[in-house]
């Protein structure tokens, strides 16, 4: 443990987990490394069913009861006191008990859908209160206090009497206000957010992520964005991790990953934007669909559906390129042997400004 | 498209909307004036709760109007119509719905789904007849005819929402209103929706009526784009005229938080927050003025003077 860097937070070695399905075995992430540092923004982007919300699931122990780690290793550094720092393997934990230091103390969650992740039967402040008490050993007043300071941070107005209202009477945005006032109340170290503007609307969503960068910086959080719209996270990430069919092809800095690209299902995220399309001409669209998880995947799972695919692709999975040293690529074009290939027009326009 | 050869295909003449008792009235749409050319991609944008769903509801029949024409084709649809014209209007307006889950009954098969709206027609068709249109529309939405003897729930998202187009289709509709029909898919599915949609526009000469609140697929896909806030309208214009010359408060905000896939301008971005309050309409009542060659705004006087400037 001893190799992982001083800055890194979260460092995540060829895991693997799988899920039992119908007696099927579904190999859901397929041995993912990552490294995230203290202090940063990543977006971990990718299709449905691609594994990103399963692969920060591991952080938290919140696998669905069928599914469970096949092999390797989620190092996370915890930061009691400051002094007393320790690095824990986040695989051995086996109870409830031990993910109870981690949940919600040191990695918190914010959910797509905030309807679903309140109460509606209990009022906004009951709920903040709660989660505040479970937590910390203070009063109920304290607690009140705390609540009320949370909601004005998140820029809700009026804390004092919204806190005796129930969720049904807040706008969506401000439902999603709220869940983040949740999911700081502990003073988490790592805030997950699993699409959180998915629900909302465009304006919505852009004061959203602008509040989550700011209480990033704030409060010195690491803030992980699990989404599949590359449009949305350019803004908000400092790195993004590209993953498909479980797991990670591309890693790079947001300005590598958008204007220096180099894997073809990056690219092809990247063209089926509507905001790099021409108008009167077709969108690109990936043909085909994801492979089965449940066969065991030979060369590079985006082969089938790629048209930049070489013959090796469908025979060996390609390792990780280099392309500088923070932007890694797992595809077989890197290779020296491999024909040089140029990105689609609408990732060209992109990376030239001419939008 | 030429400007002499427009026709107008949908023509919504100071509608007006209303929810909740006689007593207590819910203005949802403010008399609420534009018009559809035949063949165009016309946009209407806006938060949710602002109404956009409601005119397109009212246009097809759903919800009633309580002042103000519809006129579809020259003919009037809304309020009391025969009931001849009502089953033609049932036939050539069409909705695409943006819950593919929700707007399809769980219960039937794809089949079933997509043969409903013909079993209603005038002329009676046979079984076979029905059936062949079914596997036809079926096919020009790209799924396998075999699909039709299976349930909603065995598809996924982008192919509920095909099964949503083939049930619009199969009426060979001549208007669709297209209520957020990508708003639920992924962004790759995204694409693939968006490429069908203007491929049965390209065929059937369609005319849409796009419902949606991300102003950033709307660029790409509509001819004119609506802006409605709070259920009164506050500017249209072509496309590319409203992205080079936001002239309301309100649609710069909107345009303000669109998403770019470019980290560098999106770093540059500032955000602006729209505040209805801002405007003070005590004194001048404001109204529906033309600002530039068919680019229209709602404002009063004076703001109308500051918007030239």
């Amino acid at each position: 443990m001893e190799h992982i860097s001083k800055d890194t937070i979260l460092s995540v070695e060829n895991l693997q987990v799988k899920f039992t399905l119908r007696g099927a075995v579904l190999n859901v992430i397929r041995g993912i490394s990552l490294d995230i540092h203290r202090g940063e923004s990543i977006a971990i982007v990718g299709e449905s069913g691609s594994g990103k919300s399963v692969f920060t699931k591991t952080f938290l122990g919140m696998l669905d009861s069928n599914g469970y780690i096949d092999g390797g290793h989620v190092y996370f550094r915890t930061d009691d006191t400051g002094a007393s720092e320790s690095i824990v393997d986040l695989t051995t934990f086996q109870s409830e008990k031990e993910w109870l230091t981690i949940r919600g103390k040191q990695i918190a969650m914010v959910m797509q859908d905030p309807m679903t992740s309140l109460n509606p039967l209990k009022t906004i402040g009951h709920q903040l209160e709660e989660t505040v008490l479970l937590h910390h050993d203070i009063s109920k007043q304290e607690a009140h206090e705390r609540a009320v300071q949370l909601l004005t941070d998140v820029g809700i107005n009026e804390p004092e009497r919204r806190c005796k209202q129930y969720p049904h009477e807040f706008s969506g945005g401000m439902r999603q206000r709220v869940v983040i006032a949740i999911a700081l109340a502990c003073d988490p170290r790592v805030l997950i957010c699993d699409e959180p503007t998915t629900a909302l609307d465009v304006t919505i969503q852009a004061q959203i992520l602008q509040l989550i960068r700011n209480l990033q910086s704030k409060l010195n959080l690491t803030t992980i964005y699990i989404t599949h719209d590359l449009g949305v996270v350019a803004n908000v990430a400092d790195r993004i991790a590209v993953m498909y069919a479980g797991d990670i092809i591309e890693v790079g800095g947001v300005e590598e990953i958008f204007y220096d690209a180099r894997h073809p299902y990056t690219w092809a995220l990247l063209s089926s934007l509507p905001q790099l399309g021409i108008k009167g001409e077709d969108l690109y669209s990936i043909a085909g669909t994801p492979p089965n998880l449940q066969m065991e995947i030979k060369g590079d799972a985006f082969a089938p559906r790629n048209p930049y695919a070489l013959n090796i692709d469908f025979v060996e999975r390609p390792p990780f390129f280099d392309v500088t040293p923070t932007h890694k690529v797992r595809t077989w074009l890197m290779d020296p042997r491999a024909p040089r290939q140029e990105p689609p027009e609408a990732v060209r326009r992109l990376a030239e400004g001419r939008l | 498209m030429q400007a002499e050869e427009k026709k107008v295909l949908v023509d919504v003449k100071d509608v007006t909307i209303q929810f909740g008792s006689r007593r207590h009235p819910f203005t949802a749409v403010d008399r609420a004036s534009f018009q559809i050319y035949k063949g165009e991609t016309f946009g209407l944008v806006g938060e949710s709760g602002s109404g956009k769903t409601t005119i397109g509801r009212a246009i097809i029949r759903i919800n009633p109007t309580v002042s103000g024409d519809i006129i579809y084709d020259g003919k009037k649809i809304n309020g009391k119509i025969s009931k001849e014209l009502d089953r033609e209007v049932t036939q050539k307006i069409q909705m695409i719905f943006q819950d593919p889950m929700a707007s399809l009954n769980e219960r039937a098969k794809v089949d079933y789904i997509v043969a409903e709206g013909l079993l209603n027609l005038p002329k009676k068709l046979s079984k076979e007849e029905r059936q062949r249109q079914v596997s036809e529309a079926l096919n020009s939405v790209g799924l396998l005819p075999e699909f039709a003897s299976r349930f909603p729930h065995e598809f996924s998202g982008g192919q509920r929402q095909r099964i949503g187009i083939a049930r619009a289709m199969v009426m060979r509709p001549e208007f669709i209103i297209a209520d957020e029909p990508i708003s639920a898919l992924d962004v790759s599915i995204r694409a693939q929706v968006l490429n069908l949609m203007a491929k049965f526009q390209r065929e059937f000469d369609l005319t849409y009526l796009f419902i949606s609140h991300d102003l950033s697929v709307m660029r790409f896909i509509c001819d004119r784009i609506c802006v409605i806030h709070k259920g009164v309208l506050v500017e249209l214009a072509e496309t590319e005229e409203l992205f080079a010359h936001p002239t309301h408060p309100y649609t710069q905000s909107l345009l303000s938080a669109i998403p770019m896939p470019d980290p560098v301008r999106e770093k540059k971005k500032v955000l602006k927050v729209y505040d209805a309050s801002s405007h003070d309409y005590s004194v001048h009542k404001p109204s529906w003025r033309e600002i530039r060659p068919s680019h229209f705004v709602w404002a009063n006087d004076p703001e109308f003077e500051s918007y030239k400037n």
